[in-house]
């Protein structure tokens, strides 16, 4: 009889040999992804020796591409319960098998998000001071700091509770899972809630300064984060054959057309409110939008993403949307768009100009995009090795006792079942 | 197209040896020649990957800050003397190993029943930023690239408004005709947000007024500099350099310490001097007398005087924080003295 320890650490130890496993596509994407990330993290090296010059931050406009990331992948991250809320509250059949990839997608996306924030770090080393120092509850920093943290923890609990019920061919016990299940619902809400809070809380950038940060940060979230999960579900069912039905799939794009429409609405208020008003405070606006004083680097970037949105707007309210590739090309569109509202849309115009007026305008070095590159890499690469690891176990192929490959006989009934339950709910 | 859960055909099941590392039960223990070869490969092939991306790393020059005692030294509140004086003795030798010179370093406290103050004639300020360069000097600022805590603004007159100000204006002869100047540093708020935003109260009000940084503790996320509506603070984004001989032995652990690269900095009202009864280095460059810089809790004081007799302002006033840094303009008939009166002439 071995102890729980011994056969926790043999599943752990069974999965880390998995993700080394696969045929040659799944070597090569792997491999990709691997040179990749390691070209970010030579890269972060340049940047840990010589300091945050080698991007192209300046003391005018100090937060950018990384910040960025952070604050979409925060978003990526709280739309996870997007899956959960439908399954969980309204006992949704259709997405149930397929609510652990959007709590995995959180998973990685929080780790993402805390690596983009070390990379911004002037000194990592330093860390540690938060756990010595913690100015909470002033510092709405420290409040992330927790948010995050322990959204990444119950996530990561309710996905490695039911994987390892899974794996050991238990029903996981109610009482272990849903409280947590419900505390990350509100906890998703809040982590993207209080990251609006950071921007929204400063006075000296009237561009944050804005009560409709918040909402407008959970409406773009919502919209970028199921598009995102539509188009890896396919993937999944592409690669894997694990049965996603076309009824999820459409409930995602449910939510995914009323979070965009809600965005751009907020979009429009925000705008409306800005240059009616005409007032000086919106010099930010109209750099970011017109550019002033001949300086314009932005007003691509922005009228690019409200294209983008708009576009899949249209093409998801109308009946095009039916066609797959059309609400494919909807969902990478809005992914696009999201991303550039976040990050050249919201976070680099805040600080142009300068609180004192100054005009400085910014553009990433290579290094820095570099390390982002690497940290998205990086982030694939454990969402692969999650995904690979979590199939097998909810087919019940890798489990406490069974020698699967040898008996494929039972992995095709167990297949075919799974997709027999996906295949009848309503 | 279907990536086989378990595939085994794409490894060499023939010497018996499954590769998926999950079938124990099966699988013979060790490994043939083969395998093991191509797994230690593999294996090296990863490790020297990772071991060039790191490569940079043997770059690392200031590695004398990331010691031991700079990892075990507490937060400044939270030393008591004897850390104190050992976190001194740090720093000493530290700059005596880089600039060949023994500075005199000291913690210097605030003093008692004084609160500083700030007030700048904008009608004396010439804009001949004598005050911007002489700070870089007492301050041991980097000189390249040269990070300065007073940004001087050219307006034209007919205007408060500072986003029409000109930041690097060229003159060979200062003032422009059509011009007067506002040089804008720290406003050391009563109310300062970067003290609220900083995660790790790196940064924090002293008794006197001032908002002043430990160097030592700051974590260098730069919430502070996005969270200050004065443009007042400044991040070391690469390794400060200062020239040998450039360097201000004259120092204190809360002011003009040499910093490390990641850390913000910004101006201190010289607490070095100024608690010590000196001005402020960019006072005392002033040719015109535009600066002014005392006790106000001192009601003989000239700060004092200014703020009951002068229309005083102050900067972005609408966001709350109380700055401690006013401006003024002269005034031809102060309102307080007392004007000739006559007959209105009107329906009275």
């Amino acid at each position: 009889m071995k102890t729980i320890t011994q056969e926790y650490t043999r599943f752990l130890w069974r999965c880390f040999r998995l993700s080394f496993v696969g045929n040659w596509k799944y070597y090569s994407w792997m491999f990709a992804l691997s040179v990749i990330a390691l070209f970010g993290l030579n890269a972060y090296a340049k940047q840990f020796v010589q300091g945050l010059g080698t991007t192209g931050l300046t003391d005018q406009v100090s937060w950018g591409l990384y910040i960025a990331n952070f604050t979409y992948l925060v978003g990526v991250a709280a739309a996870a319960v997007m899956l959960v809320i439908p399954v969980y509250v309204y006992k949704n059949k259709d997405l149930h098998n397929l609510v652990i990839f959007g709590e995995l997608l959180a998973v990685v996306a929080i780790i993402m998000c805390l690596l983009f924030i070390t990379v911004d770090l002037g000194r990592p080393d330093r860390f540690y001071h938060m756990l010595l120092r913690f100015n909470f509850p002033i510092s709405i920093l420290t409040w992330d700091v927790i948010a995050l943290n322990g959204y990444l923890l119950l996530n990561l609990h309710i996905c490695g509770y039911l994987i390892w019920c899974a794996y050991n061919k238990r029903k996981p016990t109610r009482k272990f899972y849903i409280p947590f299940v419900f505390i990350a619902i509100a906890w998703a809400i809040s982590i993207h809630t209080v990251t609006a809070f950071l921007y929204s809380g400063l006075g000296a950038r009237p561009f944050w300064n804005s009560a409709v940060i918040a909402p407008r940060f959970l409406a773009s979230a919502f919209a970028a984060g199921p598009a995102l999960i539509i188009l890896t579900l396919q993937v999944i069912r592409g690669v894997t054959g694990y049965p996603v039905s076309e009824k999820a799939i459409s409930t995602l794009k449910g939510i995914v057309t009323v979070a965009l429409g809600v965005n751009m609405f907020l979009l429009i208020s925000e705008v409306f409110t800005e240059f009616y008003t005409g007032a000086s405070h919106s010099v930010s606006a109209k750099y970011l939008f017109f550019g002033v004083h001949g300086n314009h680097a932005l007003v691509p970037w922005i009228w690019t993403a409200i294209g983008l949105n708009s576009l899949a707007l249209v093409a998801l309210l109308t009946p095009m949307s039916k066609r797959r590739w059309v609400l494919n090309l909807a969902c990478i569109a809005m992914i696009m768009g999201i991303w550039i509202e976040k990050g050249m849309g919201l976070i680099v115009p805040a600080f142009i100009p300068s609180p004192i007026g100054e005009i400085v305008e910014y553009v990433p070095t290579l290094n820095e995009v570099l390390v982002c590159t690497g940290i998205w890499a990086f982030g694939a690469l454990i969402y692969t090795i999650l995904i690979r690891i979590t199939i097998p176990v909810l087919y019940g192929e890798l489990t406490i006792d069974t020698v699967y490959h040898t008996d494929p006989a039972l992995i095709e009934a167990k297949k075919q079942e799974m997709n027999d339950a996906a295949s009848v709910s309503p | 197209m279907q990536l086989p859960i378990m595939n085994t055909d794409s490894q060499n099941s023939s010497d018996g040896e499954c590769g998926c590392g999950t079938c124990q039960y099966t699988s013979r223990p060790g490994m043939t020649r083969r395998s093991f070869l191509r797994r230690g490969t593999a294996a090296t092939g990863a490790v020297a990957a990772i071991a060039a991306s790191l490569n940079p790393l043997r770059e690392l020059t200031d590695t004398d800050d990331f010691t031991v005692a700079k990892f075990i030294q507490k937060h400044y509140k939270e030393m008591d003397g004897q850390d104190m004086a050992k976190a001194l003795a740090g720093i000493s030798a530290q700059v005596e190993k880089r600039y060949d010179v023994r500075p005199n370093i000291r913690d210097i406290k605030p003093m008692d029943g004084v609160e500083f103050v700030y007030a700048l004639n904008l009608t004396r300020c010439i804009g001949c930023r004598k005050c911007v360069h002489a700070c870089v000097q007492e301050n041991n600022q980097s000189r390249s690239p040269e990070i300065q805590y007073i940004r001087v603004l050219e307006m034209p007159r007919g205007t408060n408004d500072i986003e029409q100000g000109n930041h690097h204006y060229e003159r060979a002869t200062v003032p422009s005709e059509d011009h007067y100047y506002m040089p804008i540093q720290c406003h050391q708020c009563a109310n300062p947000p970067c003290v609220k935003v900083c995660p790790v109260e790196a940064t924090w009000q002293e008794p006197d007024g001032i908002t002043v940084i430990d160097y030592d503790w700051c974590i260098g996320c730069r919430y502070c500099e996005a969270a200050c509506p004065y443009w007042a603070r400044r991040f070391n984004f690469t390794k400060p350099s200062i020239p040998k001989d450039k360097i201000n032995p004259d120092m204190s652990y809360l002011s003009n310490r040499p910093r490390e690269k990641g850390v913000m900095e910004k101006c201190h009202f010289c607490l070095h001097r100024t608690r010590e009864g000196k001005m402020p280095a960019c006072l005392e460059v002033c040719p015109t007398g535009a600066r002014k810089f005392g006790n106000v809790l001192d009601p003989n004081s000239d700060v004092r005087k200014i703020l009951e007799t002068k229309r005083v302002f102050v900067l972005k006033q609408e966001v709350g924080t109380l700055p401690r840094f006013f401006y003024y303009f002269d005034e031809r008939d102060p309102i307080n003295k007392k004007i000739p009166t006559g007959p209105t002439g009107g329906d009275t």
